[in-house]
């Protein structure tokens, strides 16, 4: 197949070249957006995608430049959006890449099935979850998205569709891949059973840093999903005060008669999007100190057994639209970063450093990790970690976020690339040691570098 | 690429030899830029130049490059972009004149004017192309003060600002959107090679300030620097005074 015999016209760009940014918005750059209808298509488009190449890119949620072409294309992949089957008994889905986990669960959780990882959004694709390797709350338990893909196609430069196992080295390179060694087109995931739509939340209050390590520590194994929100604009005694939040999926006696009518319904509420222009400044070390102290105190120092929607739980900035807007035209970077078990000293003079340069990030979130999967790129190994977000435009932040990666990298930790924009490309090969590895196979494969992002230029993965 | 902060990883600086630029390069190899390249009529202090910046780490290369020849651009400019992306390209170049004696010497001023504006106009719109292809970086554009309103002592040179400063504000509009980002920055009395001698004037500056001060601007993804920023106060204010006062101004 060629891309010139191709007489399709869903495959003319859409006009000129438009810019694209990931969701902290910073260094946007021009690319041609293709957005594929079929899988004939989305190899058309690869065939076609000229001297710059070509990346997948699904709901825009990597916080960073994974998704963006500069120059080239991107293959706007949320045009292959269908759910090919559903094996109800057997809690199997065959889908298209570029379903959302939004709509995976509009689908799955009135049949009793719900995805096996979720991030801190339902707008991904499941291409992009595989792409990312994302985790969630429930790390400990269930691993990173990768370990419940049965099987997956990837589209690989030179047009043709390869399906995946996860005994093969090319499945192990795409998971947490960041999209370089080709196009995932569908997926087949194996999901998990539950009984209601409902969570039942435990939360209680943290004093510091070192109270909430031990609860972490000595509570984490008897919850599915388990999250900590710190707030680091305290400082002194009150050095990582927080908020922990583990829960199970509630199970249907513990419903209210009335709610168990519908067990299984899942309607997540939204609010009014953020405003398109929003002043810069809005979110100073006051305003954030504030909203966090709030945030804090609100909390219950103890309470067990709360109910909550599944959106309320896992989604809560789900529920406003574009509030990536809210950090104002300079954007903002999201820094995460693991480090693993025996290291905590390492994450106590990380959160103790943020907490001195009063990084007016709203909550940051501690969790711990269980054991890694076997995606080369894939971020999560067994240890603490932080992540947490921070007006690009604060004095000093580009600094301090390299002085940060040392540590990390010295503690044989690593920063998760999905979110990265702002890494220097000498620390990557510490932190992955697989990443030659990952080259290797990618110049076997793709050697004239078809698939290639803004990511892949500036780290050189 | 450039990261979030807006530092680019490889820099291109027309007029090699720059004072102002060579500071930039400086400040910028501390950070993340790998590669530089010098641009510049070949000479022994662009070679100097080149050692000078390679000792800080990066891969340094220069390329023959004369303002006054726009003919030759495409071809030196295209040689640069060939090799690789550029994330940043400040156009450094310039000659301030003796305007005393380029009044005498119509061709002397002709050769401020080409040099400033003319070759600017020839390397900006190439540079600017070459950007666009590859859908992103930065064209930062050194102008000046002087360029905001001509005064009788250097008009001259203030012209030639003059035009160099509208070119690139509409070349800034014009690549609005597709990825290019152009900063113009306006520096007041920089204390350089080319200032040497001249009475110096209120508000003087530093090329080293000027350089963070485009550090600075690059994170903000600014589209007008003055440096330093109290200038832009007290140009708005001069901006608006009568002719026959600002003749006589000592300024």
């Amino acid at each position: 197949m060629s891309a010139e015999t191709t007489p399709d016209a869903a495959l003319a760009p859409l006009g000129p070249p438009t810019s694209v940014s990931g969701w902290g918005r910073t260094a946007p750059s021009a690319a041609r957006l293709l957005r594929p209808r079929s899988y004939e298509e989305a190899a058309a488009a690869v065939l076609a995608c000229g001297a710059r190449g070509t990346i997948a890119r699904g709901l825009g949620r990597a916080y960073g430049d994974a998704a963006q072409n500069a120059g080239g294309a991107v293959l706007d992949m949320t045009g292959l959006d269908r759910i090919r089957s559903v094996d109800a008994d057997a809690g199997v889905v065959v889908c298209d890449a570029g379903v959302s986990l939004h709509r995976l669960m509009e689908v799955l959780l009135p049949l009793g099935w719900f995805v096996p990882v979720t991030p801190g959004t339902r707008q991904v694709t499941v291409g992009g979850a595989i792409g990312a390797d994302i985790h969630g709350k429930n790390h400990h338990v269930s691993g990173s998205f990768a370990r419940h893909v049965r099987e997956l196609d990837l589209l690989t430069a030179d047009g043709t569709v390869r399906t995946l196992t996860p005994d093969s080295e090319l499945f192990d390179a795409t998971t947490g891949g960041m999209g370089l060694t080709g196009v995932i087109l569908s997926a087949t995931l194996q999901l998990l059973p539950v009984r209601t739509s409902l969570m039942t939340v435990d939360t209680e209050r943290a004093l510091d840093l070192d109270d909430l390590m031990t609860r972490l520590e000595s509570g984490d194994h008897r919850y599915r999903y388990s999250v900590a929100w710190v707030d680091l604009l305290a400082r002194g005694a009150k050095t990582g005060r927080s908020v922990l939040t583990r829960g199970e999926h509630a199970p249907l006696d513990m419903l209210p008669p009335r709610a168990r009518r519908a067990p299984l319904d899942f309607r997540p509420r939204s609010l009014p999007a953020a405003p398109a222009f929003l002043p810069e400044g809005l979110l100073g070390r006051g305003s954030v100190s504030a909203f966090n102290a709030l945030w804090y105190r609100r909390a219950p120092h103890h309470r067990t057994g709360e109910l909550q929607r599944i959106s309320t739980f896992f989604h809560p900035l789900d529920g406003v639209p574009h509030w990536n807007r809210v950090y104002g035209r300079g954007g903002f970077v999201q820094y995460q970063f693991v480090v693993g078990y025996g290291q905590e000293d390492t994450l106590r003079a990380i959160v103790h450093r943020l907490s001195r340069h009063r990084c007016p990030s709203f909550l940051a979130v501690l969790k711990r990790f269980g054991d890694a999967d076997a995606g080369w790129l894939s971020f999560p190994l067994p240890g603490w970690t932080l992540a947490l977000d921070i007006p690009a435009r604060l004095p000093g932040l580009a600094a301090l976020l390299d002085e940060l990666d040392e540590r990390v990298a010295g503690a044989g930790g690593r920063v998760y690339l999905a979110k990265d924009a702002r890494m220097r490309p000498e620390l990557v090969e510490h932190m992955y040691p697989w990443l030659p590895r990952f080259r290797a196979l990618r110049r076997e494969l793709d050697p004239r570098g078809v698939f290639r992002s803004d990511m892949s230029r500036r780290l050189g993965l | 690429m450039k990261d979030a902060f807006g530092m680019p990883q490889s820099l291109l600086v027309l007029g090699g030899t720059s004072e102002i630029g060579l500071a930039t390069a400086r400040r910028l190899v501390a950070r993340r830029t790998r590669t530089v390249w010098l641009a510049g009529r070949p000479s022994a202090a662009l070679d100097a130049a080149a050692a000078e910046l390679r000792a800080l780490g990066p891969d340094v290369h220069t390329v023959a490059f004369d303002a006054l020849d726009p003919a030759a651009h495409e071809v030196a400019l295209g040689k640069v972009f060939a090799e690789g992306d550029i994330d940043l390209v400040l156009l450094a170049f310039g000659v301030l004149g003796d305007q005393v004696h380029d009044e005498k010497e119509p061709l002397a001023a002709v050769r401020v004017a080409g040099t400033n504006y003319t070759g600017a106009v020839s390397a900006g719109l190439i540079c600017a192309k070459a950007l666009q292809t590859q859908g992103h970086g930065s064209l930062v554009v050194l102008s000046s003060v002087a360029g905001e309103r001509a005064r009788r002592g250097n008009f001259i040179y203030g012209s030639s600002k003059a035009g160099l400063d509208a070119f690139a504000q509409g070349l800034g509009d014009a690549l609005h959107g597709t990825g290019v980002h152009v900063m113009v920055v306006r520096p007041g009395f920089v204390r350089t090679r080319m200032t040497a001698g001249l009475p110096e004037a209120p508000l003087a500056t530093t090329p080293e300030a000027v350089a963070l001060a485009i550090e600075a601007g690059l994170r903000r993804r600014a589209e007008l620097v003055w440096v330093p920023g109290a200038l832009r106060m007290v140009m708005s204010a001069l901006r608006h005074v009568p002719r026959a006062v600002f003749r006589r101004l000592p300024v």
